[in-house]
């Protein structure tokens, strides 16, 4: 039985947008899954009609086997979400936030309060359960909405956009918390616009574009099809122009910086030894972006993964950076 | 995949999760209300000793007798009855129009709550304040005037069942209003006027055959009378239809709620 599975499903709002073109998802049992995809490209819509936030036009949704539509209730219990927008009263204590949250799901008040401690000093907001919520940080609001989630303990945890407004240190050990309660059985949903962490945390991968989801497959099988990647140069002299270096897309971003496409067939010290042949030399050297997010850049610009054809319903290049987090 | 063993899940009983979910929304209002006691107890206590001290004091001494009783002890009834209705129907308007604006309605709406129990449980927290307003006010009475209870029963359940009316017809102007003047809208300009012509000050016997007939509309008349007939024993309406209206209005505005909700009236998108 699969965490999610999701048929068919349609969303056509009110005012006519078609948000979700017949969406299919599998989601395993245990999974750390991600969901990925430019802004306005429908991950909300589809997160939302799994919630019951919006209503959907057509197709179906189980989770766990149950199905939204017959078994509401028994679908949301299995569910823990941590939406994108901050959604706790503000005038509440992160306590009183966090045990009432656990009462909505039929949790005893004093088993409540024993996870409340334990998640609030998890994710370490215990010295602040006390105060107003509103008086949080960005980030302590976001994770106080993630000890919100898991007080009932759910199978399946949606969190969309997590680590928005949140440190890196604080993100790290966020992600080793993520990955503590994955181990210990609970399915993982994450969309998020750090395509670093859908590459470090999940194992599986769907990218979803115009409302279809245009790639899903094995976050590693992914990361192998990229065959090409792009490699930043620092020269140490100026160059007028790019050098001639046959076989390889060149490009000459300032006169001491330069990029390179390698293949991976093609050989790194190859390029080098041209290079120092023509007397340049490169003080140092970086990937451009990560791989997942050139690979997100082309699926979502219905350019396909290199070697494949490319894909149609394909997003502006600008939302696809913005969506990969780049400027 | 992981690679440990993943566990079942116990099967969800759903009676305890709706009774506990229900007991937490009726908690939390609870805490809301003593919370900002200063704006959902005190204004009514202020309100009452204004009346009581100016209708009932001053201009009552002029009135005389009201049905064959004092006119501080006529106006008693409807005084409590009035704060009841304007708190009952106010704390779920402003706390649940107050949640979809800070978007945690979410909280509720994500989880397995059926939306009769989100209801019932909003409604039953502004039953919470109409009584303990009610209380409150019933004390500052008797500080003015002496207040007999002729049938306690008839006190208690027209206390409970206009609260609740009232609670609920806050549910359903919460979730249709859209920004704070709609919220405002209704208890200005509807609940205001039919309390203050509903027989608070008066009983309609004084007034012309034309206006007498046209006060038999307006529902808060049957609540204050049946009140009002359970402390002094006298009443305009025949108390069993009062009743009977109150009982009609709160099922049909309990079921509109949560059919709306079901269909995600202004909820969901």
């Amino acid at each position: 039985m699969n965490a999610l599975s999701v048929r068919g499903l349609t969303k056509i709002y009110r005012n006519g947008v078609q948000a979700l073109h017949g969406v299919d998802l599998e989601v395993e049992r245990g999974d750390f899954f991600a969901l990925l995809g430019p802004n306005g490209a429908g991950k909300t819509t589809l997160i939302g009609i799994i919630t019951s936030l919006v209503n959907k036009t057509a197709g179906v949704a189980r989770v766990f086997g149950h199905s939204i539509d017959t078994e509401l209730e028994a679908a949301k219990a299995c569910i823990g979400v941590v939406p994108q927008e901050i959604n706790f009263n503000m005038f509440e204590s992160p306590f009183t936030i966090v045990v009432n949250q656990a009462g909505f799901y039929g949790i005893p008040r004093p088993v409540a309060r024993q996870r409340a401690e334990k998640y609030l000093k998890q994710l370490q907001l215990w010295d602040k359960r006390n105060g107003i919520s509103r008086g949080l940080s960005g980030g302590m609001k976001r994770r106080l909405m993630i000890a919100r989630a898991l007080m009932h303990e759910p199978r399946l945890l949606i969190l969309d956009e997590p680590s928005a407004g949140v440190d890196i240190e604080i993100r790290r050990s966020m992600w080793d918390f993520l990955r503590e309660i994955n181990e210990r059985g609970t399915t993982i949903i994450l969309t998020t616009h750090y395509l670093e962490e859908a590459e470090t945390l999940c194992r599986n991968i769907a990218i979803i574009s115009g409302g279809r989801i245009v790639e899903r497959d094995r976050m590693s099988s992914l990361l192998r099809r990229l065959h090409v990647e792009t490699f930043v140069l620092n020269l140490r002299d100026a160059l007028a122009a790019p050098p001639p270096l046959p076989g390889y897309v060149v490009t000459l971003v300032d006169d001491h910086t330069l990029e390179v496409e390698v293949s991976k067939d093609e050989n790194l010290n190859d390029i080098f030894a041209r290079l120092s042949a023509l007397g340049i030399e490169v003080l140092s050297m970086r990937n451009k972006v990560n791989r997942l997010e050139e690979i997100f850049m082309r699926l979502v610009e219905g350019r396909g993964t290199p070697g494949e054809a490319p894909r149609s319903g394909g997003a502006p290049r600008a939302a696809a950076r913005a969506a990969a987090g780049t400027p | 995949m992981s690679s440990v063993a993943l566990p079942e899940a116990p099967p969800i009983r759903l009676n305890v999760v709706r009774w506990i979910g229900f007991k937490t929304i009726v908690i939390r209002e609870y805490g809301r209300i003593i919370r900002i006691w200063g704006q959902t107890i005190v204004p009514s206590i202020v309100t009452a000793v204004l009346y009581f001290a100016i209708f009932g004091s001053l201009i009552g001494r002029r009135v005389g007798a009201m049905g064959g009783f004092d006119y501080k002890q006529y106006i008693a009834p409807g005084l409590i009855m009035m704060s009841v209705i304007t708190n009952s129907y106010g704390n779920v308007v402003a706390s649940f129009f107050g949640a979809k604006f800070g978007k945690h309605v979410e909280e509720l709406l994500v989880s397995p709550l059926p939306n009769w129990v989100i209801v019932a449980g909003y409604a039953t927290g502004g039953v919470l304040r109409g009584l303990l307003v009610g209380i409150a006010v019933t004390a500052v009475s008797l500080i003015f005037t002496h207040l007999q209870v002729q049938h306690l029963l008839v006190v208690v359940a027209a206390l409970v069942l206009t609260s609740l009316t009232f609670a609920l017809g806050g549910f359903l102007n919460a979730l249709f209003a859209k920004n704070f003047d709609q919220v405002n809208w209704i208890p200005s300009f509807v609940l205001t006027p039919l309390t203050y012509f509903g027989g608070v000050f008066y009983s309609v016997s004084l007034l012309p055959e034309w206006a007498r007939r046209l006060s038999f509309v307006n529902p808060i008349l049957y609540m204050v009378n049946a009140f009002r007939f359970g402390f002094l024993g006298v009443s305009d309406v025949e108390v069993g239809s009062a009743f009977a209206l109150m009982v009609a209005a709160a099922i049909v505005l309990f079921a509109t709620a949560v059919g709306l909700m079901n269909r995600g009236a202004g909820i969901r998108e």
